[in-house]
């Protein structure tokens, strides 16, 4: 029989969670296998979040002094990018799949990301985007001349950059302005949920992926069903971001949420707008002269 | 006690060992020396110069073979080279150049455009795939993702010969089906290559940017439009 007053008497200890299920406020340490410890984690972060405050800093500490060599590569090495790209298959399918159908009360960020922010989709989805974008405005272009005798095919491959241009800064410059923001509201306002730089970006590259079947719908000229496809895509993505944004700005001014919210619709609106009306316009035709959309801004051309 | 103390000191047993001066002790040092021919047969500085163009040029015409009919092989990635690469980019660039020349706006794209989204293209891909846990070296994956374009170049120059004899439908319609068939072979072939490398449950996120970069190159292949 051990006599708990014998400190050399081998005693047996409860495991971690077991202690901190009894005690909510313990600090408990427990030195185990790092793989089932981040496991452990994760399953406590979601349901601790509805039990207290405290539950999400002290695993975070825990976290990150296990994880240790997670976040110490300076930013210039490789194996700091390294750890943005440690998804598989399954995890870029389900967070595609999870911008596209936007669930209310399932932010993107706690549900998807959990942590793990990843650089691969949004940048391939950018570049899908890109190329889209410029392949079926040449595309809708030929459809729309075909068999007038007027018409000269040209591949117009300028517009790749400019579309690459528009949208890759749209998707870096306008995360980095809300996460200024939120960095900015959350010194006046005591906030508890904050992202990191990485996760809106990540959020932003997965909240244009809805666009890529939009813009393949807008290929044939037809009005009215580019109009819809641009509104249903709008909805869908903004509703995704607001919805990712709500918990971080729930606490703030009235003021400053209305303020973020429309901005954020507004930007994304823009965005679509302006790709729809800069790459599928209807070109002004004058008598046997075609005239591309972009030779009334590129300012060399001699016609 | 003494043989305590005997027992206790290491090797006690041995001292009275001892080698005798008689026994000779003798050796031969000395460094083999190879056949100086030997050395000569792999320098390669006193050779006639055709010598060295032949070698070369046989080792990219054995890289072509090799993704001709795409095996499980290390050929293509054990002996990498960037010439086969060069020499594709730039006979694609130069086919694709005078396509509706008087490109007083946009018109195909230049050759430097083509240049940029093929080296680029395969950098961006190589460090991809780098970045998702590859093992394949960077040249190595440079090196296959240039010759694995050699089927659309081949497209290329059939496009430009059926676009010889008239721009309909039916020219379109057989232009469609050889740039569709040489981009499945160019994906293929260098999902052949690059595919081993990996982790399984990464494969397509490695697959996909190489679908892309060659659906691209597709696509600027079939565009392409005689200027009159």
């Amino acid at each position: 029989m051990a006599s708990k007053n014998d400190p050399f008497q081998f005693q047996e200890f409860d495991e971690a969670g077991t202690l901190l299920e009894s005690n909510r406020d313990a600090v408990t340490i427990s030195i185990d296998d790092e793989d089932l410890k981040s496991k452990k984690q994760r399953s406590a972060v979601g349901f601790a979040q509805d039990v207290g405050d405290e539950e999400p800093l002290i695993n975070e500490d825990r976290e990150e002094l296990l994880s240790g060599q997670k976040k110490n590569a300076p930013f210039w090495t490789f194996e700091y990018y390294q750890k943005f790209f440690d998804i598989e298959t399954h995890h870029v399918k389900e967070r595609i799949l999870g911008s596209l159908v936007p669930w209310p009360g399932k932010n993107f960020i706690q549900v998807h990301l959990r942590k793990n922010p990843d650089l691969y989709g949004p940048f391939w989805i950018c570049t899908t985007l890109v190329f889209a974008i410029a392949i079926s405005g040449n595309l809708s272009t030929f459809l729309r001349y075909f068999g007038n005798s007027n018409y000269k095919y040209t591949a117009e491959f300028g517009k790749v950059s400019i579309a690459a241009t528009a949208i890759f800064s749209y998707a870096w410059l306008v995360p980095l302005g809300l996460w200024g923001l939120l960095l900015w509201r959350s010194n006046k306002i005591l906030n508890l949920v904050s992202y990191s730089f990485m996760e809106i970006v990540c959020v932003y590259g997965y909240s244009l992926a809805v666009y890529i079947p939009a813009v393949v719908l807008w290929i044939p000229h037809v009005e009215w069903l580019r109009w819809l496809s641009i509104v249903v895509a709008l909805c869908l993505s903004s509703s995704v971001l607001v919805m990712t944004f709500w918990p971080a700005l729930r606490d703030d001014h009235p003021k400053v949420i209305i303020a973020t919210v429309a901005g954020i619709v507004l930007l994304n609106g823009l965005l679509a707008v302006g790709c729809k009306m800069y790459f599928f316009s209807e070109p002004k035709l004058g008598p046997g002269h075609v005239s591309p959309p972009a030779a009334k801004i590129t300012n060399g051309t001699s016609s | 006690m003494a043989s305590a103390e005997e027992a206790s000191r290491p090797f006690a047993g041995l001292s009275d060992v001892s080698i005798s001066e008689e026994i000779p002790v003798e050796g031969d040092i000395a460094v083999p020396v190879g056949p100086s021919t030997r050395d000569d047969e792999f320098s390669t500085l006193d050779e006639p110069v055709k010598e060295t163009i032949v070698r070369d040029l046989r080792a990219v015409g054995n890289k072509f073979i090799h993704v001709l009919y795409p095996k499980r092989s290390s050929a293509l990635l054990r002996d990498w080279d960037l010439w086969g690469p060069l020499l594709l980019c730039v006979t694609l660039a130069l086919l694709l150049q005078g396509g509706a020349a008087d490109s007083d706006d946009q018109g195909g794209p230049q050759f430097a455009e083509v240049f940029v989204i093929i080296w680029f293209g395969s950098i961006v891909i190589t460090l991809n795939s780098k970045l998702l846990g590859g093992t394949i070296s960077f040249f190595q994956s440079l090196c296959v993702l240039g010759y694995c374009i050699m089927p659309l170049t081949v497209a290329l120059i059939v496009c430009r010969i059926v676009l010889l004899s008239g721009s309909g439908k039916v020219s379109f319609a057989v232009r469609l089906g050889v740039v569709t068939a040489s981009f499945g072979w160019s994906t293929f072939a260098s999902t052949a290559f690059l595919a081993d490398s990996h982790l399984t449950n990464r494969k397509a996120l490695v697959v996909y940017p190489v679908f892309l970069f060659y659906f691209v190159i597709g696509w600027m292949i079939l565009t392409f439009s005689p200027g009159n």
